[in-house]
């Protein structure tokens, strides 16, 4: 399973959505389209990782890569993930403090303009 | 000798395969389902290291996965050319993950038995807590090497860094279960 994205807005947050492995071979596209939206001023991104089958710490550089050109613009990035081997992940680098994880898209953006 | 060897030229592309095989080979030795996944990441997280190492260092030369079953444990070594001192000193920039300290259990016992090898006394991944949050400080858009190792150490039964003849070999393992073949 190679790596799919697609993107769209709602309520003024870009969503992406992420299907397939995140690795070093794919992960580059997936921080060639964050850097894109953000050059595109989309500042406030929430990546939907629910159909992610495979992430590794590659991947995880790409997020943390994403948030801080995000913040750079007083922006966000949030992820959406409910998947046990996924959130695994996070936690074991502690990324889990860093990110903003959501049940789903919709409880993302709530949270998100909870905050505003 | 191993069960199944795994050579291949320093690619990305090629990690997932390595990925895949190690992953069959686990689940015929009888490594229990719940822990596939974990070899899947470990295996991929050795392999994007040594092709990372490889692409910086010797472009030129394969990188080797040897998988086996010894009846009681699955053991992987990834092998790569080049030499541990020379790949320790891509670690120091370890210091810049914003998670701070990676909460893998056995982390710094297995990066004390690694630093020899670097010549290097500093724990790569130790990042001090205070750093935790930090990201948007950090200049990292590609993690530090020592994430990867991080993340092997908290997913493999047992894990260690040598020496190998001519690189650095990466070996983790796993226990089988018992009622297997």
């Amino acid at each position: 399973m190679d790596l799919k994205l697609g993107h769209y807005n709602k309520d003024g947050i870009e969503v992406v959505d992420v299907e397939g492995e995140i690795d070093v071979y794919t992960a580059p596209r997936l921080r060639e389209l964050l850097i894109d939206l953000v050059n595109k001023k989309n500042y406030q991104l929430v990546v939907n990782m629910e159909k992610v089958e495979f992430l590794d710490s590659t991947g995880l550089g790409v997020l943390v890569g994403g948030l801080k050109r995000v913040r750079a613009h007083d922006g966000s990035l949030d992820l959406v993930c409910t998947q046990e081997r996924i959130l695994k992940i996070f936690r074991i680098t502690g990324l889990t403090k860093v990110f903003g994880i959501h049940d789903s898209v919709d409880e993302a953006i709530a949270a998100r303009k909870a905050e505003k | 000798m191993a069960t199944v060897e795994v050579t291949f030229t320093p690619l990305p592309a090629h990690v997932r395969t390595a990925r895949l095989v190690a992953t069959a080979v686990a689940r015929r030795s009888g490594v229990d389902e719940s822990l596939l996944d974990e070899v899947r990441l470990a295996v991929g997280e050795a392999c994007s290291r040594a092709v990372e190492a490889h692409q910086k260092h010797c472009p030129g030369q394969p990188i080797r996965v040897a998988l086996t079953d010894d009846g009681e444990r699955f053991e992987v070594v990834v092998t790569d050319a080049v030499p541990a001192d020379v790949a320790f000193g891509d670690i120091a920039a370890a210091d810049e993950w914003p998670g701070g300290t990676p909460a893998g259990g056995s982390a710094h016992t297995a990066f004390a038995v690694a630093a020899p090898a670097g010549g290097n006394g500093t724990a790569p991944g130790a990042a001090s807590a205070a750093d935790a949050g930090a990201g948007a400080d950090s200049a990292i858009l590609q993690l530090p090497t020592g994430v990867g190792l991080a993340v092997i150490s908290g997913l493999a039964d047992d894990f260690r860094i040598s020496p190998a003849s001519e690189g650095t070999s990466v070996a983790m393992s796993w226990k089988r279960r018992s009622d297997s073949r």
